[in-house]
């Protein structure tokens, strides 16, 4: 089937999902981010590469991280940036999401770096944008989180370079997840053999292994010698009601504790992509604690996502 | 106006004819077979060398959108798709606006289907008022005004108590209630089959369960209250086998499959194709393969269209939000054709799932080429292909996931009561 992030050349177009991406791909994102890690410890944190290219934020969801960093890496780029919240203006005046998008074409955007709370958002755009114009998915729906999980195999690689050794366990909300479908596309992708995912019946999709990853609904099974432990988010409104029956019941039996991740093995790293629930998905003395990189994971975040932007639109 | 159709091949499935023979038109009705009838002068004659002469399509669910869409559809354009795709007879469903659930305009709806003279129009009226599922509608009163059956639309009941009154209610007038099985819960929000592409792409899923529980409490409910009941557009592999066994027990039900369930499975979603957004989901291989093979040894009595015209601002949105519906009356002979050349079956039992039998789910008198029936008739041409695009299409409705397909089947002509309603 045509690869609607590829070009003709087989050189990424759009960043719309992991899925679908070669490896070398993966790589060559991976080796650009790490070029570009020192950047942000500069006295002068800019290059040049995008300079005199715009990049427009469309977020047809709110989100203030993830925006901002985008925002950071462009900027270190040396882009335009316009920041547009679609939630707050167009939408609610009627206009469709590709009405949205001509009118920012209109005014000569480059990247264009989109987030929409339905899946497929992302793509219905890339399908119709003008051939100059990339698309960069920062999140749709229950689909995909492209970026989040390049920065998250990105953090692993950084601690844990033999990917080929690896055993990683996402624990938690996969069902709703995007970062959790990237986070598993990206692991497969690069070759770590063992990814499992942790959690109750009731937050994973049907078909799941289909993923490739092996299901647990034991934490204490599941973290067992694994070198990774991915925590996912676990959104306010579905604590309590048919999916879980409190956050209480859900930080008892599927929680990281020290106690648990006493489990894995001693160097184990923590993730999160953030924001963290704390006492409900993870204890605080773990997210403070030794094992954890959940800040590294958004510094790499800026490098991961420059990466990105300067290898759809860098000058070269 | 006297007609002579020359030289075609006749099938029609209902009288057993599968032969190389002529027919013969007179005063909008069949006149003779192989034989020209005494003092038969011809006005007219068509030479349909090359062609398949069959009984006119009869379609189980094809939506007009009028009353109350007529900006993306209207009875006129559809009418002539449903003539240029051989089809002469079609059932349509009541979730109109306003909801055909008062006389009034159902009869309406018949009388400008008439002045229009291209094909046979027999609304479903709604079970409920409003298609709520509270409150029973004037069935009887429907019925003299045109109607040919009681549906529910994409709305299934949720109260059981008042889907067991319904059917009750119809059973008293041996009315027929065609309910598109789906248990309204399980399935909610859903957008797809709950299965692999839906955990990749990340699509709300609706479950092999929702059509299965659907199934057994709607049969379980017939067993009690004695309803005919219609199935409509199975997608299971559980459903056919639920079917299956329900007929065995001598259960008054009848079913049909669309034309994509028989030919497109929950991959053809592709990376987020909204015109595979469809009611039921496209499921799986296997299901699609049951359907099949459950269509071919009768389980399943007919195939219908689903023509459902969506306008393109309805597509081009993100695969949960656009609207589910593909067109399809001119894609109904080709691609019936198209599943019974894969799975082995003769034109003439093919023929038969979009002509008599489907009639006679409808209870009407078409379908069939018998002496002083109705001339409605279609001829093809089996062998010649053709592009589906918006532009071939002449539906007002482009949406289709056939598009860009090659088909096999072009309707050369198609005749209702002896006038030609389409000819290329």
């Amino acid at each position: 089937m045509f690869n609607p992030q590829l070009d003709k050349d087989g050189k990424l177009k759009h960043l719309l999902s992991i899925e679908g991406l070669p490896k070398s791909i993966l790589k060559q994102i991976l080796d650009t981010a790490d070029s570009f890690a020192g950047v942000g410890e500069r006295e002068v944190k800019k290059v040049p590469l995008l300079r005199g290219k715009t990049v427009c934020n469309i977020f047809f969801e709110n989100s203030t991280r993830t925006r901002t960093t985008f925002e950071i890496a462009a900027k270190r780029l040396s882009a335009d940036v316009i920041n547009l919240n679609v939630g707050t203006s167009s939408q609610s005046k009627g206009e469709t999401i590709l009405d949205t998008v001509e009118n920012l074409t209109a005014m000569h955007a480059d990247v264009f770096v989109v987030r929409h709370a339905e899946s497929g958002a992302a793509h219905l755009i890339a399908r119709h944008v003008q051939p100059h114009v990339h698309v960069i998915n920062a999140g749709d729906g229950r689909h995909a989180h492209p970026t989040q999980g390049l920065l998250d195999v990105y953090t692993i690689r950084r601690y844990k370079p033999d990917m080929h050794n690896l055993k990683v366990a996402l624990v938690g909300d996969v069902l709703h997840s995007r970062v959790a479908r990237s986070e598993i596309h990206a692991l497969t992708t690069l070759g770590v053999p063992e990814v499992r995912v942790i959690a109750p019946k009731t937050l994973l999709p049907s078909f799941v292994e289909r993923l490739g990853v092996q299901v647990y609904h034991d934490m204490r099974e599941g973290l067992k010698d694994v070198d990774v432990v991915m925590m996912l988010r676990l959104q306010n409104e579905r604590m309590s009601g048919a999916l879980l029956p409190s956050a209480q019941e859900y930080f008892k039996y599927f929680g990281l504790t020290q106690e648990k991740l006493a489990l894995a093995k001693p160097d184990a790293i923590v993730m999160h992509p953030g924001p963290m629930n704390r006492g409900v998905e993870i204890d605080s003395a773990v997210a403070d604690g030794s094992q954890s990189v959940i800040l590294p994971q958004v510094t790499y975040g800026i490098a991961v996502r420059m990466a990105v932007m300067s290898i759809l639109a860098g000058n070269n | 106006m006297k007609i002579h159709i020359s030289n075609g091949r006749l099938i029609d499935p209902k009288n057993d004819i599968d032969a190389c023979t002529d027919l013969y038109v007179a005063a909008g009705r069949i006149a003779g077979i192989g034989n020209k009838p005494d003092g038969f002068t011809a006005d007219q004659t068509i030479d349909a060398t090359d062609l398949i002469v069959c009984p006119g399509l009869v379609d189980l669910s094809a939506r007009m959108r009028e009353p109350g869409s007529e900006y993306r559809a209207t009875l006129k354009s559809e009418l002539r798709a449903a003539a240029a795709g051989g089809v002469t007879s079609l059932s349509c469903p009541p979730d109109t606006e306003p909801v055909l659930d008062e006389p009034g305009l159902v009869e309406m709806l018949r009388y400008r289907a008439k002045q229009l003279e291209l094909a046979h129009v027999y609304p479903l009226g709604a079970l409920t008022r409003q298609l709520k599922g509270e409150q029973l509608t004037e069935m009887a009163e429907l019925t003299e005004a045109g109607c040919a059956g009681f549906s529910q639309a994409d709305t299934a009941i949720t109260d059981t108590r008042v889907l067991w009154r319904a059917m009750q209610y119809a059973a008293t007038f041996g009315y027929t209630v065609w309910l598109r099985p789906e248990e309204p819960y399980l399935a909610k929000d859903g957008v797809a089959h709950d299965g692999e592409i839906a955990a990749r792409l990340g699509l709300k899923g609706i479950p092999v369960a929702a059509e299965a529980l659907a199934i057994a409490s709607i049969l379980r409910i017939g067993r009690d209250t004695g309803a005919k009941i219609h199935l409509s557009r199975l997608s299971t592999a559980e459903a056919v086998d639920l079917v299956r066994e329900a007929k065995k027990q001598g259960v008054m039900v009848s079913c049909d499959v669309s034309i994509n369930h028989l030919h497109l499975t929950e991959h053809d979603i592709g990376f987020f194709d909204a015109n595979c957004h469809l009611r039921p989901p496209l499921r799986s291989q296997r299901d699609r393969e049951a359907l099949c093979s459950g269509l071919a040894d009768g389980t399943i009595d007919a195939i219908c269209s689903d023509h459902a015209p969506v306008d393109d601002d309805a597509k081009l949105l993100p695969f949960a939000e656009a609207e589910p519906g593909a067109t399809g009356l001119e894609l109904l002979l080709p691609l019936t054709l198209k599943w019974a050349g894969e799975n082995r079956v003769s034109l003439i039992d093919a023929i038969a799932r979009i002509t008599h039998l489907p009639a006679s789910i409808l209870g009407i008198t078409a379908g069939e080429l018998g002496i002083n029936t109705a001339a409605d008739i279609c001829m093809f041409d089996p062998e010649r292909y053709w592009l589906v695009s918006p532009a071939t299409l002449l539906s007002q409705g482009k949406n289709t996931p056939f598009v860009g397909s090659e088909l096999a089947g072009k309707v050369q002509y198609t005749m209702l009561n002896g006038h030609l309603v389409h000819g290329l």
